[in-house]
């Protein structure tokens, strides 16, 4: 089984649109991981059946019983993230500060400061309209450990991949270079990052491949909206000579993404002939590379 | 004010409002716009100005000190994030783990974790006349952008202190980067596009902002590619539209080279006039 990993650096560039189509392209012989858990967006095009779901716990958050507290300070003293406010004559938690670390908790002299476990998000197995599973997730709004969600995530994708003897698992990453970055890249047999020819796009391709080559894993390229600005393409394509990436292919700027993901299609459902020419050509690509 | 640029999903066009509402207010008015986006920062590529200033970010994390160690364990029993562990006769940090709590350092009985400081990044000051600009970059291999973040802020607040117009370009997604990009937020403009992704993003992102009880409003970008849904939302939800951007190549392309929008569209221009006034509005006539 293996697996391979989507991601770009850069926000927008077609990631999510791309993976539901290299899905749709593999059918049964793919599983598919959402691991973008801050904004999953994948269930839009994909149609998921939410069959099972199971809570994420993850890190702790301190609580204080103020019956206990005689209001000493040390909590509020020792806290490096400021997450403990003197408010009213009464010290407080502030969640969205708090990173869980437990030191308060540690030094306070009345133990009146306890930690909770975080539910942190949720995680699904669904069944997909390719006929086919898909493990994704939601994580609550300003949670942090997005990196453990992401490692969860994965391992159960691969679980199932084992189980159902699927030969991929297709893995949908997070934009940037954070903690869910790292997590999808770790096990990963081949990396496909999506770029566009602006200077963004390719500035944020140069550092993503960075983190990919502290990894050393093999990786493609797939140029979107390639006609926008030919020059910069063209500056792409020296980069991926240069870095020995396989040129996976490119796609012209064109709406007919948009349109059939308006009505919950990935473009391959499409009638878009040229463009679904070109994305087939990438999967095949890529299966032949890993093979 | 300070007023930070979100979206939840990344791509939909918080550079280009940051750096073109901030330069073209900067024609008129001292504006200072700081890139928060530091695991891909991008508006210093639209922004040509002097550097002014540079300095190397740090994040403290412990030094284990062989010979003052007894092997107690109280460290790594401390460590919530599992970022120092006792293997054998030694005591392993791993720094990308670490939050810098200093539990194990401190609680340590003899000293023998003391906080030293490890290079995360840089941050870089420039300016171009009305137009100061911020950016913070962190290194590769880095995992958390949240200390970095703070720090910009740190460095915003205290070499700009009173009352400064601060535009904000903040990283996309829900989490906590985003959490303190918009810590300090007088007001939350959210970028979407026209589209089920925008819409879904849209609405977590809103979510987001409720929650941390922010004054925001939403530009919907690319007006005219997807359909109408994210304006009946924001409709339903008495969300304020501040701006509407129509789809235009042009506006890509310009993008794409680096350019600024503004300065070439005068429709552009006018998007940026109504978020303007809207903006003065909210502060009674002044966007300090």
């Amino acid at each position: 089984m293996k697996e391979i990993v989507v991601i770009s650096g850069k926000g927008g560039t077609g990631k999510t649109s791309l993976t539901a189509s290299f899905a749709f392209l593999g059918g049964k012989d793919v599983i598919v991981a959402d691991c973008d858990v801050d904004a999953a967006d994948m269930h839009l095009l994909l149609q998921p059946d939410f069959a099972n779901s199971e809570d994420f716990y993850s890190g702790e958050l301190a609580q204080i019983t103020q019956e206990k507290c005689n209001v000493c300070g040390k909590c509020a003293e020792v806290c490096r993230f400021d997450a403990i406010p003197l408010i009213r004559g009464r010290y407080v938690i502030n969640p969205l500060s708090c990173e869980g670390c437990g030191y308060c908790a540690r030094v306070c002299p009345t133990k009146a400061i306890t930690n909770k476990k975080l539910n942190v998000g949720k995680w699904y197995v669904s069944n997909i309209k390719t006929g086919t599973l898909m493990v994704h997730a939601k994580l609550s709004i300003g949670a942090d450990n997005s990196g453990k969600l992401v490692a969860r995530v994965k391992s159960e994708a691969k679980d199932i991949a084992e189980e159902e003897k699927a030969e991929y698992v297709i893995v949908d990453g997070s934009p940037g270079l954070g903690c869910p970055v790292v997590s999808s890249l770790s096990g990963a047999s081949f990396v496909v990052l999506v770029t566009e020819p602006s200077l963004s796009g390719l500035h944020d391709l140069k550092r993503v491949y960075e983190l990919v080559q502290k990894f050393g894993l093999k990786a493609g390229c797939i140029i979107n909206k390639a006609d926008i600005n030919l020059n910069l393409t063209e500056e792409i394509e020296d980069f991926l000579r240069r870095e020995n990436i396989l040129h996976l292919g490119k796609l012209p700027y064109d709406e007919q993404f948009t349109h059939a993901m308006t009505i919950g299609q990935t473009v391959i459902e499409s009638d878009a002939e040229e463009i679904k020419k070109i994305i087939t050509d990438s999967w095949n690509k890529i299966k032949h590379t890993i093979n | 004010m300070k007023i930070v640029i979100a979206s939840g999903k990344g791509g939909t066009g918080k550079t280009t409002l940051s750096v073109n509402l901030s330069s073209y207010m900067a024609e008129k008015e001292e504006v200072i716009l700081t890139d928060l986006d530091v695991e891909e920062p991008n508006s210093g590529l639209f922004i040509k100005a002097d550097l002014l200033h540079q300095e190397k970010k740090y994040k403290m994390i412990p030094e284990w000190k062989e010979d003052q160690c007894t092997l107690c364990g109280i460290c790594q029993e401390v460590c919530n994030f599992h970022a120092v562990i006792q293997l054998g006769k030694e005591i392993m940090v791993f720094p990308e783990l670490c939050h810098a709590c200093y539990a194990c350092s401190e609680l340590c009985p003899v000293d023998a974790l003391p906080m030293i400081p490890r290079k995360m990044g840089m941050l870089s000051h420039f300016q171009k006349g009305n137009l100061h600009f911020v950016e913070s970059r962190i290194d590769i291999g880095e995992e958390q952008a949240v200390p970095l973040i703070k720090q910009s802020h740190e460095y915003v607040n205290d070499t700009f202190p009173g009352e400064k117009t601060s535009i904000y370009d903040a990283p996309p997604g829900t989490s906590c980067p985003v959490i303190e990009a918009t810590r300090y937020a007088d007001f939350v403009i959210l970028v979407t596009e026209p589209t089920p992704f925008g819409l879904h993003d849209l609405k977590l992102a809103v979510e987001t902002v409720r929650q941390l009880k922010k004054n925001f409003g939403v530009v919907i970008n690319r007006q005219g590619i997807g359909d109408d849904k994210v304006l009946k939302y924001c409709e339903n939800e008495n969300i304020k539209v501040l701006a509407e951007i129509r789809n235009n190549r042009k506006i890509a392309e310009l993008y794409s080279a680096g350019k600024m929008i503004y300065t070439e569209l005068p429709e552009f221009r006018k998007e940026l006039d109504r978020i303007i006034d809207f903006l003065k509005g909210l502060n009674g006539g002044d966007i300090r």
